[in-house]
Order: C-alpha cells, then structure tokens, then sequence
C-alpha cells in the first residue's frame, strides 16, 4: 500500500484538459493543423489580421451547415470532439473520488485497530509514540483541477510515541488525546477533499461550455486562415446553384460586401473571361466533378490579369449539386514569363531551324556552284558542234573559202579580250601562206581558239602565239587505225621543220597566178578528175607558250577524252580535258595531224598541220570579209592591201598602256568591236557564199546566175563543180540523202568507220600514196557510189528472205528516227517498246536482228537479252516466265520443231546505248549482246551494224 | 523575182542554221534528220520535230511538277523522264538541250534539288530558244516552198544554180 507520488506530477496534471483546440481533431479532421497554445503564444496576437475581406452570408453558412454533407459532418466532429472531452473529464474526477473514499476508509479502519490495539496491548506501547500527519506532503498534490492519477495513498504506520510509561493511566490519556488529534486531523481533511472535490465540480461545470469552446477553435482556425491568407494573391469562394456568390474572401477587396454577396460573375463585373469563368463554374456545377482551368480576364476592375481558377462542386445530403467552390488564384506573372519562356523557346527552334536551313543551303550553293562550274567548262569546250565528232565520230566538213590572216588576228584578238593575265598575245603568219584559203573555218578556228586558249590557261608569264606558215606535203603516210582509215590514208608524219618553203611559196604564187581555185583538199568535195587543176597547199600551225609545260611521261595520253595531265593540274586549272582530244580528232578529220613538244617548265608547242586548197584572189575586187572593210574602204583605202598581207599581230598586255602594238594599229581601226561581232556572227555565211559582191542580198542572186553562165569568177565555178559532182553521184544513186543546203552546208557525212574503207582501200591506197589529195578524194568518190549501190540494192536478195529486224526502243523520237533510217536503208523494222515485249516478239517471231535499247521502262534491253539467250541456250522460255513475261506458248502441233529449231539460233542483239547514260559496253556484252551502237543512230553506224550483222 | 526571192530565203535558212549550228543549239544529227527527208516523207523533219515538242512539254510538266512537290521529289522517276528527254533531243540533234538534260540528270542523282531546280529552268530556257528558233526555220522553209511553187527540197538537189 505504498503511495508514491510522482514528482512531476504538477506539469503531468497540467495537460490534462489543456488545449483548446480538440487534441484529436486531426484524426477527425486533417483540415488544420494548429499548434497549440501555452504560455508564451499565440503568436498571432502580434499579427494584425485584417478580416474585412471575410465576407460571408451567414444565413447561407448555416443552411451548409445544416442541409450539406460536409457542415454536417464538420459540426459532428467538433461535438463529438467536444463529448469525448468531456468523458475524459469525469472519467478523472470519478477516479480521484473513488480514491479519497478509500483513503477514508482506510484511515477509519486503522482507527479502529488502534482502538483495538490499546485495548489488548496496554504494555505494547509507549509514550515515545509520537503522531505523525500523513497529510502534511501529499496535500500539495491536491489540486484545483481534478487529478487524473491519484493512485495508492499509502499511509505509514508510524508508532505514537508517548511519553508516559506504558500501560499507566497517564499514558492511555495521552494515547487517547494523541489519538483523538489524529481524528481531527483525518476529519479535516476530508472535510478538505470534500471542498476540493466540489470545488471541481464547480469549476468543470463553469469551464465547460461546447460553444464557448467551439467558438474558440474556430476563432483560432479563422484566424490561422486570415494569418496565412493575408498576403496571398488568392481569392476563395463559395457560390450557390445561381452561382451567387455567398462567401467569398479576397484580399484586395475592390468591392464592398453589398456589390458581391448574393451576386453572380456577369452582374459584378465585366470584361473579358468573366463570361468564360461563368461558364466554367457553370460546367462544373452540371458535371459535378471539379476541375482547374486558366483564366484571363481583362476588366476595368482590375484590368488584365490571370487566374488559374480550381472549382469544385458541393453536393447536398441527397447528392444533389447545391452550389460550387471556388478559388482563384493570379498567375498573371507565371503566366507572362511562361509565355515569354514559350516564345523564346520557339526563337530558339526556329533560330536553330534557320540554322539547319543556312547550313543546308549553303552546302546546296556550293554543291550547285560546282554544277555551274562544271556546266560552265563543259560548255566552254563542248557547246560548239565539236561535240558531234565526239559524239558520233562523224562530220561533215565545209568548204569555205577564208583569210589565215583573219583567223589568226580574230583568234588572237578574241583571246586578248577576255584575258586576265598579264601576257603578251602575238601571231606571225609567213609571207609565202596565201591570203585566201579554201577549208572548214570554223572549224580551223575552233581548234586555233581552243588550242590558245588552252596554252593561256597554263601560261602565267611570257607570251602565247601563233605561226603560220607553208610546209611541204608530207610524203609519208601514217596510218592510224582502222577507224579512220579511209580519210586518214593520208596522215602525214609530223614534218620537220626544215621546209622547203620556197617551194610552198612557188605553188602560193602558181595559184595566184593562173587563179586556179579548186584544190583537192577538203575531203568531202568529191573531186574526181581535177587533179591537174587543183592546187593543195599544207600549211602548218605552230601555237607555242612559255607556261607551265607538260611532263614527258604525260604527252601520250594527252590526247585522250576526259585525261588531263595530272588531277592536280585538273583541280589548279579546272576543264574537262576534253578540248585536246576534240582538235586532235577535228584535225584528223580533216587530213592532218596535231602534235606537241613540250619542255616541262618553259613551254609548251602544239602544231597541227592541214591541207587547204588555194584560193585564187583578186585583191581589188574580191570583198573583204567584214562589211566593215567596206564601210572604211575610203579611209583605209591603202591599208587594205596592208592588211591582207601583213603577218604580224602582237597584243601587248592592256595594263601596258596601249592595247595593242604599233604594228597592228591599222588593224585596230578597222576592227572596231561591232564590225568584229558582225564577223564572227555572219562570216560563216560571208565565207560560204563565194560572192564577190559585198551586199548578201545580192550575193546569191550573181552567185547563182554565175553559175548557171558558168563564167563567173573561179570561186563560184568551183561550187558548181561540186555541186555538180554530188548531184550527179545523186541522181546515180539515189541514195545520198539530200536537202536543199546541198551545195552550202555539204550534208554529206563523212564515214568514219573501217567500213568503207574497206571497199576502197585497197584499191585506191596506192594511189593516195601517189597522188595524195586528189587520190583520197577519188578514194572517198568510189567510196559512195559503192555504199550507195549496196544500199539502194541491198546484198540480201529480196522477197522471202529479207531480214526481219526488231527494234526496242521506248523513245518515239528515236523509234521514228530509227524507224525513217531503215527505211531508208531498204528495210521495214518492227517495234516494241520494252524488254518485255521484246522478249515475246522474238518468241513469236524469227528475227535476224534486234536492235535493243538499254534503258527502257518495265523492262531494260539488259534483262530482255538475258532472257532471250536463256532461251537460245535451254530452248525454254521457263526464265522469262519468272521474271514475269507473259509467255504464250505455242502449242506443239502448231510449230513444227524444226522451227523452233530455227528459233533458237543465235539472234544478233545489238545494244543502243547513251554514251551521257551509265550504260558500259562491258554491261551490255555480260548480258549476251553482241555489238552496240552509240545513240543517237546515223546512218554510219546503222549501216556498219546491218552490214556485219545482216547475212 | 520568184527565184529571188527562193534564194533569199534559202539564204535566211542557211544563215539561221549556220547560227543554231555555230551557238551549238543544234548539231550534226540534225543534219542526219534532214537526210532523212525524202518524197516519201517531205516532211519528216517537221513531222519528227513536232512531235518531239509534244512528248518534251509534256516531260518538262512532269519534270516541274515532281520538283514543285516540296514534301518529295521523286528522283528515280525524275532520272527516267530525262533519260528520255536526253534520249530524244540528241535524236534530234538538239544538242544543248541534251547537254543540259545530262547536268539535270547528274544533279537529280545526287538528289540535288536545288541544282535539279536551276537545271529545269536552263532547261527550259533552252527548250524555249530551241523551239522558236526550229519554228522559224520551219516558217522560212515554208515559205521557200511556197515561193519555189510547191517543189519540195529534194526536187531542187540540184546545185543552187537552177
């Protein structure tokens, strides 16, 4: 029966019903979470809470209260909260009172033992035992609040010390009083427990008023609410089913409780987004489920600002929506910075966009540069009709009478215009080189213009110039393949340099003498039976440089399509290497030979070296070639002469000061740029019309009755000559196609093929040895009356056994072309326009001869002829039908074997092919083909094909 | 003064030819076209030529519809329409037009749209030149038969003398 009293007991009992604030709200709650207040708090006396903004419509908090789920059971807690409090209270109060009870019971009950004690015991005790008050330190543990704990009170059993000698009556009255004071004392202090014990009562009755209390709470919470709110950019509200707004705080109240109570959005203000966020309340309030959205509204109120705006729905006990929740709160400057963070963020993307576009430009600029550049070289060298020896190794060459002289000064000068280097242009052309010449010009002075212009590009310093002058006629023959054999029978072996040139000047002097105009020399003039009247002059160009010069392990592949020296030299100086082989090939063409010697790093000499037939020249009548001459003909009257005769053209640099030297000063006047653009345009036609008269109107018209008179000058006798030459071979044969630019532009095409040579050469080749230029153009006369007879009555005998040919060509131009070629040639083609149809034409058909394009839709001419030898070879047409044609194949009774026999001998296919287009001979023979022809089809090389592929 | 004027504008069809030829406009295979023109065809050249204006409109409105498609250009397809361009311009001996078709072609393989865009127009400027000027010539040579009373060339083969 121990008591032991806690020594911190005072702050133990001092919890006890403490707080006002239910100590369990949270677990009723969670809403709040308020600390609670001891002595040194409430902090927030010291913050001034401004409670204006609280604008609430009391009647309508307490319908909430009374009518919503949510008050309702807000209010439920708070009392229950409340209740268990008080539970809690009495609990306590019950058990300090049980606990006094047996403590008096206790002490009434020693009493009596005491009482019994000295009745039996008189010995037992002395007046040593002294009273001792149990009281004395517990009853400062009574306290004015009811105790939670008062657990064991235990009383020490102290023995009453008394003086008096035991058992004597003195001492059993001092034992009775001692007692009796013991009495007292326990009396009192029930009698204090007693006062104590009504005095909690008293006090729990006073202190525990529900509403004082709950007012408390919710004064604290409201006020932790204003607390935290009170700087808060937000506005809280409660709206009712007609979204009148019944509650709403805002801590910058623009407006007063009258303007927005019982109000709705549209009636309090307007302005942009009012509308929207009534109507967004509104959608909540219908759905019923709460949702967030941002709002920007632009009123006078408060001018533009953003809210984000969360809303919720209240629902009734029935479920029903009674009104919606609602807070705002302004994000106008998260708004503005997400916007301009948006913005840049898109700057950024488009910035990086442009990026990638300028970079991918940029790499298109250069990559389109380059094309331009490439477009550009390619066009400087291959956009004259040079191309066309390339392309077809045939030409035709013209027959124009023309000034060396000119062509030299022309070239040189032309060049002198758009030079860029500080070079010194010069030509010499020797006395004994004639003032008039018969050839192709054009296409001399191509080669001159290329060749300059190729020795300017590789010479930075020093001079670039041009010789001229009179070889004797090569003597040796030098035979370069078989390609070029019938016109090339008399390539000359490059001469030396010891010519006679006596002997040329006595021919030059010959020719002018006796005017004898037609020399054998171009080939294409058919001169049969002239020699003794023709009079041929060779005459040799040297255009030499002091440039960069050419490696000796380099010169022979000079001359080949496309080779540049090095890839170096390709990179530093750029063109296509193109130009060389096209003069090499052009001066072949035309009987000659080019040559080079080169000393690496001094220089670099290319000389070709051609036949011209003399021209007879008046030099009093016959015009010059430019109208200028004429118009100036007063004032240059004796410069004329000059001029013809004068070899020497030099063209300083211009940075020198003048443009041209003294030497050629005359020559400057007469030359004035516009007379020169006339020149180059029309002196083609000029040169070609071989009219003395000076007016091209009249030209023709003297030419022609000339000619018919046939007692013009000799220029014009010549023509006829060879006008006549070819009509007749015409009307021969009937198979030289003619137009009406006979007589002007020579339609008639070289062969440059073995073909005819083949008929000829033999035969005649002694004889060019011989007689050289009249032998060749013999050679080549022969040459056409045999083609012309084997094509206008052609080797395979007509009727059952003509030839079937097949053409494939998906093209229409080239199939009409084609087409008109065989025609003329005496044959009729038919036509497919793919591998396909091709495939089943040779299956249903027996062809001598299939002409194939290459690169064709649906199927190529490739995979067709690998079909169709598949078939030669297995006699099936098994992968044809695989790779998808569409085979009808004949019964057996239909075809006797023995033609299908026939059928699979093998058919000559001859492949078409693009020489621009990626299509290799090598390609087309791995695919079976037997031959190919280059495109576009001549009649060179149509006739070549049929005649070795045709039996 | 028929004669006269026969020859004048002969001379006007030579000096044109001799400046298509000269510019490289056109080139020898023009030449073989012309051969090609006999009684049996009197005109084979004008014939071929016109059509070869009708089947390149028709491949230069391809050729500008594939590379106006922003999204796509199909560059194989591209590649085909010019192999036939090429193909049928140097048929024709229309030499400038070909070499254009041949840079077009190089740049459509590398997928070059810029360069396929410059291409195409060059193409078409080309294209334009070319066919004014074979209209020209064909007017001219029309008008020569016309004035030499319906004789069509091969019947004046003769040397330009009559």
């Amino acid at each position: 029966m121990g008591c032991e009293m806690e020594t911190d007991q005072t702050e133990d009992m001092d919890v006890v019903l403490s707080s006002m604030w239910p100590e369990d709200i949270n677990e009723a709650g969670r809403q709040f979470n308020v600390e609670r207040p001891g002595a040194d708090q409430d902090m927030l006396e010291e913050v001034t809470i401004n409670k204006e903004p609280n604008i609430v419509d009391f009647k309508r908090l307490m319908e909430l209260t009374n009518y919503s789920d949510k008050g309702n059971w807000q209010l439920a807690n708070l009392i229950k909260n409340w209740e268990y409090k008080q539970e809690n209270a009495v609990r306590l109060l019950r058990e300090e009172l049980d606990n006094l009870s047996k403590q008096q019971q206790e002490v009434e009950l020693k009493k009596l033992e005491i009482l019994e004690e000295h009745r039996f015991e008189q010995d037992g005790y002395g007046g040593d035992k002294r009273p001792i008050s149990i009281l004395d330190e517990n009853l400062k543990y009574l306290y004015q609040d009811a105790p939670r704990r008062r657990n064991d009170v235990v009383f020490e059993d102290e023995k009453v010390e008394i003086e008096a000698e035991f058992d004597s009556v003195v001492y059993w009255k001092q034992r009775a009083v001692h007692l009796e004071k013991l009495l007292e004392a326990s009396i009192k202090r029930e009698q204090v427990l007693i006062e104590k014990l009504q005095e909690s009562i008293e006090n729990l009755e006073r202190q525990s008023s529900p509403v004082e209390e709950l007012s408390q709470v919710l004064k604290r919470a409201d006020n932790f609410l204003h607390f935290v709110l009170q700087n808060a950019p937000v506005v809280i509200g409660h709206q009712d089913k007609e979204l009148r707004y019944r509650f709403i705080f805002n801590h910058f109240p623009s407006l007063g409780e009258q303007d927005i109570i019982g109000k709705t959005d549209v009636e309090i203000f307007s302005g942009a987004g009012v509308k929207e966020s009534q109507d967004f309340k509104r959608e909540v309030l219908e759905r019923g489920l709460p949702a967030k959205r941002e709002i920007t509204f632009e009123t006078e109120l408060f001018g533009s600002k953003t809210f984000l705006i969360y809303v919720e729905p209240v629902f009734s006990k029935a479920g029903e929506t009674i009104g919606v929740n609602y807070m705002g709160m302004e994000v106008t400057d998260q708004v503005r910075k997400r916007e301009k963070m948006a913005k840049l963020r898109e700057e950024m993307a488009v910035q990086k966009a442009k990026e990638t576009e300028l970079n991918k430009t940029i790499h298109i600029t250069e990559e389109s540069m380059r094309a331009k550049q490439m477009l550009a070289t390619m066009s400087h060298e291959i956009r004259s009709p040079l191309s066309g020896v390339v392309e077809s190794g045939v030409m035709k060459l013209e027959a124009t009478k023309f000034r060396p002289r000119e062509v030299v000064k022309h070239v040189l000068q032309t060049a002198a215009a758009s030079l860029q280097k500080l070079l010194t242009l010069e030509g010499n052309v020797a006395d004994d080189v004639p003032v008039e010449v018969i050839g192709d010009v054009l296409r001399i002075r191509q080669i001159l213009t290329n060749l300059v212009s190729n020795a300017i590009k590789f010479t930075h310093e020093g001079k670039v110039g041009i010789n001229l002058y009179v070889v004797q006629e090569p003597s040796t023959i030098a035979k370069q393949g078989s390609q070029k054999l019938d016109r090339d029978t008399t390539k000359e072996l490059p001469m030396s340099e010891s010519q006679d040139d006596q002997n040329g000047r006595d021919e030059n002097s010959t020719c002018e003498n006796h005017k004898l105009s037609n020399g054998a020399q171009v080939e294409e003039e058919k001169e049969t039976n002239r020699k003794t009247e023709e009079q041929v002059v060779w005459i040799r160009c040297d255009v030499y440089d002091t440039g960069i010069g050419i490696p000796e392990n380099a010169i022979p592949t000079l001359f080949k399509k496309y080779m540049q020296v090095g890839a170096d030299t390709a990179r530093k100086y750029g063109g296509t290497g193109l130009g060389l082989a096209i003069c090499k090939q052009l001066v072949e063409l035309m009987g000659g030979h080019l040559t080079v010697s080169s000393v690496e790093h001094h220089g670099s000499t290319f000389t070709f070296v051609l036949p011209y037939k003399v021209s007879s020249i008046s030099d009093s009548s016959d015009d010059p070639d430019e109208l200028s001459d004429s118009d100036h003909q007063d004032v240059l009257g004796d410069g004329n002469d000059d001029d013809l005769h004068s070899g020497v053209f030099v063209f300083q640099p211009r940075t020198l000061g003048t443009l041209f030297s003294s030497q050629s000063s005359t020559r400057i006047q007469k030359l004035t740029p516009n007379s020169y653009a006339f020149n180059k345009c029309n002196g083609l036609l000029l040169e070609d019309s071989l009219s003395p008269s000076s007016n091209i109107t009249y030209k023709e018209t003297r030419s022609d009755e000339d000619a018919n008179s046939a007692a013009g000058p000799m220029e014009t006798s010549y023509e006829l000559e060879i006008s006549d030459n070819l009509s007749s071979a015409e009307k021969h044969e009937k198979s030289v196609p003619n137009t009406d630019l006979v007589g002007r532009f020579h339609p008639y095409v070289h062969p440059s093929n073995s073909l005819r040579a083949k008929h000829n050469v033999d035969e005649n080749l002694e004889t060019c040895v011989t007689y050289q230029g009249q032998a060749q153009a013999q050679a080549r006369t022969d040459g056409i009356s045999s083609e012309c007879s084997s094509s206008n009555s052609p080797e395979i005998p007509k009727g059952d056994l003509k030839p079937k040919i097949l053409l494939v060509d998906d093209n229409k131009i080239n199939v009409m072309v084609t087409k008109s070629m065989m025609k003329q040639l005496g044959h009729n083609i038919d036509v497919v326009h793919n591998g396909a149809e091709a495939v089943r034409a040779v299956q249903s058909n027996n062809y001598h001869l299939v002409l194939m394009d290459v690169c064709m839709p649906v199927m190529d001419g490739l995979e067709a002829t690998r079909l169709i030898r598949s078939y030669e070879e297995t006699g099936s047409w098994d992968d044809a039908i695989k790779a998808g044609v569409d085979i009808q194949l004949p019964s057996p009774d239909s075809q006797s074997n023995s033609q299908l026999e026939k059928t699979r001998k093998r058919i000559p296919i001859i492949a078409m092919t693009a020489n621009a287009l990626s299509e290799s001979a090598d390609e087309c023979y791995a695919n079976g083909m037997d031959s190919f022809v280059s495109k576009p089809i001549t009649f060179q090389n149509m006739k070549q094909c049929l005649q070795q592929y045709l039996p | 003064m028929l004669g006269l004027s026969v020859d004048r504008l002969r001379a006007d069809m030579n000096r044109l030819l001799a400046l298509l030829f000269h510019q490289g406009v056109l080139d020898e295979q023009f030449l073989q076209l012309q051969q090609l023109q006999d009684e049996s065809s009197p005109n084979f050249v004008s014939e071929v030529v016109n059509i070869y204006f009708h089947e390149s409109e028709k491949l230069l409105r391809n050729l500008r519809g594939l590379l106006v498609d922003k999204e796509f250009s199909d560059y194989k397809k591209m590649g085909i329409h010019l192999n036939q361009f090429m193909g049928s311009s140097s048929s024709i001996g229309a030499q400038r037009v070909r070499n254009v078709c041949v840079a077009f072609r190089a740049a459509s393989e590398q997928n070059n749209r810029a360069g396929c865009l410059r291409a195409l127009e060059l193409l078409e400027y080309e294209y334009c030149y070319l066919k004014n000027k074979l209209h020209e010539l064909f007017q001219i040579e029309q008008q020569r038969i016309l004035a030499a009373g319906v004789r069509y060339p091969q019947q004046r083969q003769q040397p330009n003398n009559p």
